[in-house]
């Protein structure tokens, strides 16, 4: 087929391909991710079949931080329920960080780690060398757009394709009766919608305090400004830091800094549970709920609402309703500043 | 001008591991840097027009959008007749043509791509620009002809993944505008392959491709060509209960840099062994093509005729500044930017000359020029001819006349030719600007 096919056959593609139909046979995944060993014991129990963690340096927008002793008691607390556990390895990686790679790929595999999720073909090729038993989930977060680019990666060792979040409802489902990969798409919660190698949070309040303002950010103020200040990071956005476009004031952006640069996420979060059946008559194989800046007891409302949503529809696909009152959990805890919307479902977009 | 000071490396410049010593004892100029091959200069064209006029100040290639799958669905893009007019064009001077082949496609798009990459091999492109691997698999199958570069977008930042893209058969890499110079001279030193790699123009603040914000404002598809900017949108950086993080009035927070320019530092770029620096900017007009381009022509031209006695000359910045839309600043090729590489507050205004129009024909016997006009201009005015390799001089207009020969006072119309008598001669394809009055 392919010209690079023919000239690089993939020992792995079989094998993985094999793994693959196996997973298939499998029921639909509900799939959350985790901040602390206690929330993912938590969503476990409240109904997620697999859970999704990581930690510096190698994870971008990780709900929390995993270390890898923390991933190998969270496999061992899992695998016996029959679930399994997902590590992001999900960064942009320079050349520095390439070389701790292959060690920690090593690490995950020993520490039981189903599969890992990635976007960069360092760190695929890394995989299928170090670890070639576990899965490949290829998230190349917005730019994840058409089945068959999914299909490329496939043949170079990807089990799993994680859809971009702006695809419509529509090309969704096009996009998995193209593909042989499995297919992961997020259901419910905030998204990445811009990230920066620049640390801007940290560069604008430089700025400021330059030019004579003052700032108040958890504990630390202006006169720390200019490299003491610490990162504006995950926690601070958690309580609340985001930024308002001047002509959109009702849009609240969260956005925090780490190792990987500076992330700016989605006003409102993706509510997918009203039309999860359709998802499910299509075929989709994963159903995500990012927790990523969210209580543990907001996730575990969500994960609930859709293990109710997803088994209902198990039992009867004929009969299937949903039901209004699932979903109460999840309103309760709202924050009522961020709306639940139906992200790019029903959306045509322009360019 | 005190904007428009020179983006300095800020002190942070790192010590770059090099495979032998650059600088001789005496102090002399490395040896070294003979043996360096010259690096492809590649301009943007965002027109026909200006394709001749990249070309024309220097360009060895340019790099140009199609009517479909290119990410400015803005620019005038070309046709396939245009496209072998500007392969046809460019041969004549030696020179190459590319075809941003950029999107990130969904599948109602992937339609009609397979003929649409056939009719650039065709038209006689050289090299398709692409992120999507299903565009660079669709190329190697349906168009073996066109080589395929992969594009900035995929934001590549290491060695393994531009080894990664090599495997696939892949002869070029543009780097990620993350890539610093020490990152970019470690995978040269891993990677037997081309590396293209900006040195001018407007850049992402985000990883290229990892922003969907005109998305989420506008409906518009920033990964399809429908990004609308929204990185230089204001923005108000907000606490918890709608507690504004900074006390009183100022600059509100932007994602916007400053623009790349690299010219202060070229030297060091052609010895690390970069195959090719980018000029950004399609969107950009015909007299900032010539005249960037024609800056690192010259810049490129003066390191290899003596790489010893090469020095950085002071008109070179006059005429980037000639161009510049913001201030300007080295990006990551020196260390991570900080407050000091992005835009706050309202943009700066941008250089104080217009352009103002095209030479297209000089009389040597009667020392007339026959200028189309590009914006208005009248006697009194204070302009500027300049053409490729420098050749540059001002003048204040006297006398206008039409094509008639009949006087006017000002030349007001789009296109309209228009009689000069020129201090110096011109030649056709020289332009003219005019300095902007207050400015």
């Amino acid at each position: 087929m392919a010209a690079a096919e023919a000239r690089k056959p993939e020992p792995s593609a079989k094998a993985i391909h094999g793994q693959n139909s196996l997973m298939k046979a499998r029921k639909p995944e509900l799939l959350a991710t985790a901040s602390s060993p206690a929330e993912l014991e938590r969503l476990a129990n409240a109904g997620a079949d697999a859970l999704l963690v990581g930690g510096p340096p190698f994870a971008a927008r990780a709900a929390g931080p995993f270390d890898l002793a923390m991933i190998r008691d969270a496999a061992r607390l899992l695998h016996p329920q029959g679930k399994r556990l997902y590590v992001l390895v999900n960064n942009l990686l320079d050349n520095a960080a390439l070389e701790a790679l292959p060690e920690y790929i090593r690490g995950l595999a020993e520490a039981g780690v189903d599969a890992v999720e990635c976007g960069d073909p360092a760190v695929l090729m890394t995989v299928r060398e170090e670890a070639p038993g576990i899965g490949v989930h290829w998230n190349a977060e917005m730019t994840a757009t058409n089945a068959r680019a999914a299909e490329f990666w496939g043949r170079r060792g990807a089990s799993r394709a994680v859809l971009a979040r702006e695809l419509n409802g529509e090309e969704i489902l096009a996009f998995k009766a193209k593909t042989s990969l499995e297919v992961q798409v997020q259901v419910h919660g905030m998204t990445n919608i811009y990230h920066s190698k620049r640390r801007l949070v940290e560069s604008y309040l430089e700025h400021s305090a330059n030019t004579g303002r003052s700032f108040v950010l958890r504990g630390r103020d202006g006169s720390d400004a200019g490299g003491s200040a610490g990162l504006p990071g995950a926690a601070d956005a958690a309580q609340g830091l985001y930024l308002i476009e001047t002509e959109r004031p009702d849009s609240r952006l969260p956005i925090f800094e780490d190792e990987a640069g500076t992330h700016i996420m989605s006003p409102d979060d993706i509510c997918l549970l009203e039309v999860v059946h359709e998802l499910l008559e299509g075929g989709i194989d994963a159903f995500k709920i990012e927790g990523l800046l969210k209580t543990p007891e907001y996730n575990e409302a969500a994960v609930r609402a859709y293990r109710t949503a997803i088994d209902e529809w198990l039992r009867d696909p004929a009969g299937y309703e949903f039901r209004e009152e699932w979903l109460e959990p999840v309103r309760a805890l709202q924050d009522p500043r961020r709306e639940l919307t139906f992200g790019f479902y029903y959306k045509e977009q322009v360019y | 001008m005190a904007a428009m000071t020179m983006p300095a490396a800020k002190g942070r410049r790192v010590r770059l591991e090099r495979p032998e010593p650059l600088a001789k004892a005496d102090g002399q100029k490395p040896i070294a840097a003979a043996k360096v091959r010259k690096p492809e200069l590649l301009a943007p064209a965002g027109s026909l027009e200006k394709l001749k006029f990249a070309v024309h100040y220097g360009a060895d290639a340019v790099y140009i959008g199609g009517q479909k799958y290119g990410l400015r669905s803005n620019a005038d893009n070309f046709t396939l007749e245009q496209m072998k007019e500007g392969v046809a064009f460019a041969r004549g001077y030696g020179a190459k043509v590319f075809c941003a082949v950029n999107i990130y496609a969904h599948d109602e798009d992937l339609d009609g791509l397979e003929e649409y990459l056939r009719g650039l091999e065709e038209a006689g492109i050289a090299a398709i620009i692409a992120a999507d691997p299903v565009v660079i698999e669709t190329a190697q199958r349906v168009a073996p002809g066109l080589e395929v570069h992969l594009s900035t977008q995929q934001s590549v930042l290491n060695w393994r993944t531009v080894q990664f893209w090599k495997e696939e058969g892949l002869p070029r890499v543009v780097l990620a505008r993350e890539t610093s110079l020490e990152q970019i001279l470690e995978i040269k030193r891993r990677v037997d392959i081309e590396l293209e790699v900006f040195v001018h123009g407007a850049m992402c603040s985000s990883f290229s491709g990892r922003c969907v914000l005109s998305n989420h404002f506008t409906d518009r598809d920033s990964n399809r060509g429908g990004c609308c900017q929204s990185c230089r949108w204001q923005y108000d950086l907000y606490f918890g209960e709608d507690e504004p993080v900074l006390s009183g009035e100022g600059d509100r927070f932007t994602m916007g840099s400053k623009d790349l320019c690299m010219i202060a530092h070229l030297p060091e770029l052609i010895e690390a062994g970069i195959d090719s620096f980018k000029i950004e900017g399609r969107m950009k007009s015909l007299h900032y093509a010539a005249t960037v381009t024609g800056v690192y022509r010259q810049a490129i031209d003066a390191y290899f005729a003596d790489p010893a006695g090469y020095r950085l000359k002071p008109e070179w910045l006059e005429e980037i500044y000639k161009a510049a839309n913001r201030p300007l600043t080295t990006g990551f090729f020196f260390g991570e930017p900080d407050a000091d590489d992005h835009i706050y507050g309202p943009e700066p205004k941008g250089a104080p000359y217009d352009f103002a129009g095209v030479v297209l024909d000089y009389d040597e016997r009667t020392g007339i020029a026959v200028v189309e006009q590009r914006s208005p201009f009248r006697p009194g005015q204070e302009v500027e001819f300049f053409g490729p390799g420098g050749r540059l001089f001002r003048q204040t207009l006297v006398e206008l006349e039409d094509e008639s020969g009949a006087r006017i006072d000002v030349a007001r119309h789009p296109l309209q030719r228009v009689r000069i008598r020129t201090e110096q001669p011109v030649r056709a394809m020289d332009l003219m600007r005019k300095r902007i009055a207050g400015a």
